[in-house]
């Protein structure tokens, strides 16, 4: 079972994971105590891997910084789901293999809800009801299946999109 | 003549795959620059050493490093970060290597010429859109994307759509470029622009200086880019290649007229970007610090911005004034001009040339229940130290007519 976190529009990244919390602050080892230090701060606390963050539109917005979403990975967090996400978090994530759905799906989940998560389907069961996930254009699923884009290119030797060299 | 008229993203893309791409088409492209700074390297160096086993970097040529945001280091942390970085950057015969106070990348990456118009530059960091001050195709990345970048000389873009701010007229005394930029960040979100580029037209008359602030502040509205047509006096010697101009007919997905001659000051309030207002409509807010610099305006015409509107004054009892020039070039002119002198006359105080508290690391982070007029980007709750404390954004007008008063002021009152 995985929980759910929800989170509203426009989660910026000093919410993620404020500028003075980066590991080149303090160090990479203690990135999993910071996710939403400040903001949320039971979060880091009582997070499980497997569990899932829903949230409203522009996710991630603001600064480069991939800490944010390593933090959330750092933890184990399976998924996020939100209408959209800021670009760069964007590319971070699927950088880091952070599996990253684009739809609103807040209306039929509640705050720390348990439910179970299918990311091969990929799906969600809440409360016995099958909640089918929009599937990503085939480069960025296989590019996620196999970890992220620095480990496709490490297993392919080219990028995703790259005609075989 | 092309076959479709194209946006200037397109047009760079374009020319950088060797055939015309359009809106929404994946491209792989070569990156002509690569910017890292101190607060990501280390992650970039750790991805390139133990994940891409990558020993040396693609073209050390095509790599600035920059010492920005923390510097000088604060920390034992920071102070051993900077160790590795400056160590990594030898190692890899990175010549372009701006150590503590050269000040904030990307002013000095335009300072150097280290972009040029017609370029794709990738950094480490959101605000790199500044690049497209120049003409250049500036977007930022994460750690793992600029390790990939420096790996393989390579990376994936999605050809963005272009949003065109059409500008007429001119602003009136008080109000400025920044101005624009937050009128446009209450008027479209903080994802108004995501995944897209913002183009300025009918800016041929701006500054340099102007134009990186426009640029930088596209970030703010979620864009890939800000381009400004690479045009008029201030471009005269930037050696802009023939291909790129704009074309009449390329498609953008929005239009937005802008005119200057009915612009005011306008105020980011906590504790978002977009939460903006004209200043009038902000009432009198008392403030305790007021800081002026970042890769937004701490630029040489906003530090005579300031000292014009200081000059022979003093800013109020209890307020701070904080003063970063963003370059050490920045710097050595305000004080060869005297704009600096009339700036500490007036009561500022002095930090290095680079990020300065912006990120709320250090060198003037505020505290609980503090209030602080930032000439930044960013004003998100935490952004500039204690998450209760209160940061709002504007120009550099507004910041010294804010300190002369205490509270928040209206430059163009004066």
């Amino acid at each position: 079972m995985a929980t759910i976190w929800l989170f509203g529009d426009d989660i910026d990244t000093d919410q993620i994971v404020p500028g003075r919390y980066a590991p080149y602050m303090n160090s990479e080892a203690e990135l999993g105590k910071y996710p939403f230090i400040e903001a949320r701060p039971e979060f880091a606390r009582e997070v499980q891997p497997g569990d899932v963050i829903v949230a409203g539109k522009n996710f991630g917005c603001g600064s480069s910084r991939e800490y944010a979403p390593r933090a959330l990975s750092v933890v184990g967090v399976a998924a996020i789901i939100a209408p959209s996400f800021a670009r760069i978090f964007f590319r971070n994530s699927l950088n880091l293999g952070l599996r990253l759905f684009e739809t609103d799906i807040r209306e039929r989940v509640s705050d720390r809800q348990a439910v179970e998560l299918d990311l091969a389907r990929p799906g969600l069961l809440v409360a016995g009801e099958w909640l089918e996930l929009p599937k990503p254009p085939v480069w960025l699923r296989e590019a996620w299946a196999e970890g992220g884009i620095i480990q496709y290119y490490l297993n392919h030797g080219h990028l995703p999109l790259e005609e075989g060299a | 003549m092309p076959d479709q008229a194209l946006t200037l993203s397109e047009q760079i893309l374009s020319h950088a795959v060797g055939h015309p791409v359009h809106a929404g088409d994946l491209v792989i492209v070569e990156v002509d620059r690569c910017m890292s700074h101190d607060s990501l390297t280390p992650e970039v160096i750790d991805s390139l050493r133990n994940e891409l086993k990558a020993e040396r970097v693609y073209d050390p040529d095509r790599i600035a490093v920059f010492i920005d945001h923390v510097a000088p280091a604060a920390s034992v942390a920071t102070a051993d970060a900077q160790v590795l970085v400056r160590q990594w950057a030898r190692e890899q015969g990175i010549r372009q290597f701006y150590d503590v106070g050269y000040g904030v990348c990307h002013v000095v990456m335009i300072e150097e010429g280290l972009v040029a118009p017609g370029q794709i530059a990738m950094g480490t960091d959101s605000h790199a859109n500044a690049y497209g001050a120049v003409g250049a195709f500036g977007t930022g990345v994460g750690s793992r994307d600029m390790a990939l970048t420096m790996a393989t000389g390579r990376n994936w873009l999605r050809v963005p759509e272009t949003i065109r701010v059409q500008v007429q007229g001119r602003f009136r005394p008080g109000v400025g470029p920044k101005d624009v930029s937050l009128y446009l960040c209450g008027l479209l979100g903080l994802d108004g622009a995501s995944y897209q580029t913002v183009e300025f037209h009918g800016l041929d008359w701006l500054d340099l200086d102007g134009r990186e602030t426009l640029c930088s502040m596209t970030t703010e509205l979620g864009a890939k880019a800000g381009i400004i047509p690479p045009t008029g006096p201030a471009a005269a010697d930037w050696g802009v290649p023939d291909w790129l101009a704009l074309q009449e007919g390329a498609v953008y997905s929005r239009t937005i007229v802008l005119d200057l001659d009915a612009l005011t000051p306008q105020v980011s309030m906590p504790y978002a970007t977009d939460n903006v207002a004209a200043i009038a409509q902000v009432g009198d807010v008392p403030v305790d610090m007021v800081f002026i610099g970042t890769c937004t305006n701490g630029r040489l015409s906003d530090l005579q911005a300031a000292a014009r509107i200081l000059a022979g004054r003093h800013v109020a009892p209890n307020v701070r004034l904080l003063v970063i020039p963003a370059s050490h070039r920045i710097l050595s002119e305000a004080t060869a001009d005297g704009t600096l002198a009339t700036l500490l006359a007036a009561g500022a105080t002095l930090g290095t040339p680079g990020c300065g508290p912006c990120i709320g690391r250090h060198m003037g982070v505020i505290g609980a229940g503090e209030t602080c007029l930032s000439t930044g980007n960013r004003n998100f709750r935490g952004r500039m130290g204690s998450p209760n404390g209160r940061v709002y954004l504007a120009s550099a007008e507004t910041a010294a007519a804010t300190a002369l008063a205490g509270f928040i002021s209206d430059p163009s009152r004066l």
